[in-house]
């Protein structure tokens, strides 16, 4: 009867049919969900007064949008993913991949000419095409650049992954030079390379280095010791008001003051971990919270110390182990001892070595902790505690040293950050910080170092490329900022990563010892441990 | 307790009067046994009769309600383990274990796990990480030697093929293996093992007792075994100590314990069939009467059946004269003495044991469950 009569509708349903249906269950969902999202939306008016504005036509275009994506994925995506699976009876081999088809050398060649004629024509075309078509122009110019780029990556795919991390530090190397290179190429003066540089190796070189640096610190707690820690970012707090403070009192200079703010940092550490570390994965992580919002209310409320939310500024800068200085006013500055033009871009250019090396430190000592009976235990303390305690580790102590070389390495990056910024204040240290860096980890993979770094990579550098999709105004009107976006994205790239990695961009690990060859462990067999 | 003193010289642990509670849960009441140096001492009883229990008060994961557990090292000095911090007991007194439910890093290769288990030792050799971080010389031998020493263990549980995979990949018995190997690389001189051989075929169980047997030759090892495989106990062990409801009913050699009417009836007290052929073999008049009026379904080998199980002091809190089985059949050993009892034996299991032991266990089997001890067993409940 009825009941026999479904499962043979389901049989024959061709998907077409199958889209069609599941693109109108989407359509609904997406009208329920956005109904009152995007449908209305309430303003002020001149009076004061509270008006409603109804946006239906958006409401439909987003709903439509929503249907056209289901239908297109059930009815063409689906089937063109089950058959990559299925190999060709003649051959034997699996159909050609998605990236075999995606990157193909006729298309390479065609993204260079492509390149080439909008950076050569730029000039002329801009005026040809006036303002509006000038955007998309560069949109599709920085389009072509990525897809030469990623072509190139994948060409050389099995060599970039056999020496992920000799290439990767060579780049990071090279990179502020590249930077400059290029922009005084393109402008046409060594000047405009240093000047344009700025926002390269600052907004994006720096900026992503400190959160690789805070990742990596908070990586021994979460990643390899297993205790989750959502308070990180009071340990960030600490190292930068630390350096604020005793810099700006005492005039000390930033390479004593950076281990003083690590050890302060690493202190605090010790100080939040008596009492917590015999709290166990939900506790901990409330109580390493709180502790994150207790010290930011300390920074705002101490006034007299802190300046309160003011903050505090004139923070010295950095200087080359007292030799090069980066003060304009001082006889050493660097342009006067190099006899070349002054520019702020070398300052910025110094910080991001300097950020580089320190990120390389915290690598170099994780790696070797990692292979050291500590940091051992401190996985073995992620994998299970209590046959820890039956081996006679002492797991009171080795919480305490992962909390305090996290927080060790969270207080270089806050000196780091102080210096860098000239100004602190307990803005810069909200929660959302330590959530960013958490996710980070995550993301990254627990416990891999080069996973995290591209994490980061991918989190930090894709919201600062979202201020510079200016083309986007065009499209969505003046008005619309995508760095309101941000977040949004952040989160929607989280669920995507985590839907795709579950363990994170690397989920495998590698073992610290073996006895005939060392193969990765993978992510099925190890445990995020609990708290 | 004054003749149980001098037989500490050879006894590598000396429990005494232990009693571990749990809310209103008697899981142990009144224990005292002991296992000697260089002996293989396997602990026996029906599921929830205590003796994991009784290995987390030796390993001090759980703090004893009372009693104490003494453990006298090689050299001489001596601790009380009930007093000891949880990770001090492998560290100091050289106490090492394993779990009925297995726990091994298993994200962590078997070389890592072995390694991990010479934690301290490593960690002295590095100058608690400082020196080890720049490379100091003398970690890097100790690191080869800790390497080494992981290499003979994994050699003898028959691994070494497997050192570089990860712990979560290896089958249940070389799972087994592996936890006691780790836990041999603590350098114990006390080797606590719950249930190695639960979940094992009979080759890998054979393996096992190789193993064993090996340990305790080689390494003068004393272990103490809980086991509910009686081919393994009988076969390895030298002294068995039974346990049900948390109180001792017997204590001897494998086939003084054998043949223990109410061990047999505690321990076997579920499989009837299987009951009744050992009896008849044995000749037990009495226990057989007492199996056949009513072996009790209520009690059947589930662990939380304890749980529900009728209070226990109300089979041992009493003389051995007014003895009652309040809730009928809680304690299959209770049913026997209470038996014997009413057949005008004063039937106290401490008097009627030694006639069927070596005389050398005289000291420790005559320690247990005197009336007064009883008696004041009863009077703290
Ligand atoms: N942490 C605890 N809290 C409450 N009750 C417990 C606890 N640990 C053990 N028990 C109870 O103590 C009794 C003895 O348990 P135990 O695990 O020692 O038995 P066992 O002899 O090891 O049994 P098995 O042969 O099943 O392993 C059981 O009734 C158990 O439920
Ligand atoms: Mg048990």
């Amino acid at each position: 009867m009825a009941v026999t009569a479904s499962p043979e509708r389901d049989i024959v349903a061709t998907p077409m049919q199958r889209a069609t249906r599941e693109a109108l269950y989407a359509g609904a969902i997406a009208l329920g969900l956005f109904v009152l999202f995007i449908g209305l939306k309430t303003n002020q008016n001149i009076s004061n007064e509270l008006i409603l504005e109804q946006r239906w036509g958006l409401l439909a275009i987003v709903v439509v949008l929503t249907m056209a994506g289901r239908f297109l994925y059930v009815a063409y995506g689906q089937p063109f993913l089950a058959n990559q699976k299925i190999a060709d009876v003649a051959t034997g081999l699996l159909p050609e991949s998605v990236a075999t088809r995606f990157f193909r050398l006729p298309y390479f060649l065609a993204a260079i000419v492509t390149v080439a004629v909008l950076v050569f024509l730029a000039g002329p075309l801009d005026g040809l095409l006036g303002p509006g078509l000038a955007g998309y122009a560069r949109f599709l110019r920085a389009l072509a650049i990525i897809y030469a780029l990623a072509s190139v990556l994948f060409y050389f795919r099995t060599f970039i992954h056999a020496h992920f991390s000799a290439l990767g530090i060579t780049a990071l190397a090279l990179y502020p030079v590249i930077v400059v290179l290029v922009l005084a190429l393109y402008g046409g003066s060594v000047a405009a390379g240093f000047q344009g540089s700025l926002k390269w190796v600052d907004n994006f070189g720096i900026q992503i280095l400190i959160y690789v640096m805070l990742a990596w610190g908070l990586n021994i707690v979460v990643g390899l010791a297993g205790l989750l820690d959502l308070g990180y970012v009071a340990f960030y707090a600490v190292g930068a008001y630390a350096y604020a403070l005793l810099g700006t009192h005492y005039g000390l200079s930033f390479w004593i003051l950076l281990p003083a703010a690590g050890a302060m940092a690493a202190f605090w550490g010790v100080l939040l971990g008596f009492p917590v570390l015999r709290l166990r994965g939900d506790y901990l992580a409330i109580v390493t919270l709180a502790f994150g919002e207790i010290i930011r209310l300390v920074l705002i409320n101490w006034r007299e110390v802190t300046n309160g939310s003011a903050g505090i500024s004139g923070i010295p800068k950095v200087t080359f182990f007292g030799l090069i200085s980066f003060n304009v006013s001082d006889p050493n500055y660097i342009a006067k001892v190099f006899d070349i033009a002054t520019s702020s871009a070398y300052y910025k250019i110094f910080l991001y070595y300097l950020i580089l090396g320190l990120c390389l430190l915290t690598a170099f000592v994780t790696i070797r902790l990692r292979r050291m009976p500590v940091g051992r235990a401190w996985e073995a303390l992620r994998e299970d505690e209590i046959a820890c305690r039956s081996l006679g580790i002492n797991t009171t102590t080795t919480k305490l040293t992962a909390f305090a070389t996290g927080a060790m390495f969270g207080g270089f990056a806050g000196s780091f950050f102080a210096a860098r910024q000239g100004f602190v204040s307990p803005e810069s240290f909200i929660f959302l910080e330590s959530a960013i860096i958490l996710a980070i980890v995550v993301l990254g993979g627990m416990g891999s170092l080069v996973g995290i770094a591209v994490a980061a990579m991918v989190m930090i550098g894709g919201t600062e490329v979202l201020r510079e999709l200016d083309f986007l105004k065009q499209v969505f009107g003046p008005d619309f900022t995508p760095e309101l976006y941000r977040m949004l994205l952040f989160g929607m790239a989280m669920v995507i990563v985590m839907l795709w990695k579950p363990r994170g961009f690397v989920g495998s690990r590698e073992p610290t010892a073996f006895l005939k060859e060392s193969r990765a462990v993978s992510g099925a067999f190890t445990k995020e441990g609990h708290g | 307790m004054s003749d149980a003193s001098s037989s500490v010289n050879d006894a590598i642990l000396q429990v005494e009067h232990l009693s571990m509670k749990f809310g209103g849960l008697v899981a142990i009441g009144d224990l005292s046994f002991q296992a000697r140096r260089g002996e293989i001492t396997a602990l026996i009883g029906p599921n929830g009769a205590g003796k994991t229990t009784v290995f987390n008060c030796i390993t001090g994961f759980y703090k004893p309600s009372e009693g104490m557990i003494t453990l006298s090292r090689r050299d001489g000095s001596s601790f009380l383990l009930e007093r000891l911090p949880n990770h001090e007991i492998p560290a100091r007194a050289k106490v090492a274990r394993t779990f009925q439910n297995i726990r091994l890093f298993s994200g962590m290769t078997l070389l890592e796990n072995l390694l991990v288990a010479q934690h301290n030792k490593l960690m002295k050799a590095s100058g608690y990480t400082v020196l080890g971080l720049f490379g100091y010389s003398g970690y890097r031998t100790a690191s080869a030697e800790s390497i080494d020493l992981a290499r003979h263990w994994l050699e003898k549980a028959d691994l070494v093929d497997r050192a570089d995979d990860p712990a979560g990949d290896l089958p249940y018995g070389a799972q087994r293996r592996l936890e006691i190997a780790r836990a041999m690389c603590t350098g114990p001189e006390l080797l606590c093992l719950d249930e190695p051989a639960a979940g094992l075929n009979p080759k890998e169980s054979m393996a096992l007792n190789a193993l064993l047997m090996d340990i305790k030759d080689n390494t003068g090892t004393s272990i103490l075994l809980i086991e509910h495989d009686m081919a393994v106990v009988m076969q390895i062990s030298d002294h068995v100590v039974v346990l049900e409801y948390g109180r001792k009913i017997s204590d001897g050699s494998p086939h003084a314990v054998r043949t223990d009417p109410r061990v047999i009836a505690a321990y076997l007290g579920v499989e009837d069939e299987d009951v009744e052929t050992v009896l008849t073999e044995v000749g037990d008049e009495d226990v057989i009467e007492q199996l056949d009026t009513g072996p009790d379904s209520a009690h059947g080998p589930d662990s939380s059946s304890s749980y529900f199980a009728g209070p226990v002091t109300d089979t041992v809190g009493h003389t051995e004269g007014e003895r009652v089985t309040v809730s009928k059949g809680a304690s299959k050993a209770g049913q026997v003495d209470a038996r014997s009892g009413a057949a005008a034996r004063p039937a106290s299991p401490a008097e009627a044991k030694p006639t069927e032991k070596p005389s050398a266990e005289k000291s420790s089997a005559a320690k247990p469950k005197t009336p007064g001890d009883s008696n004041r067993g009863g009077g703290n409940e």
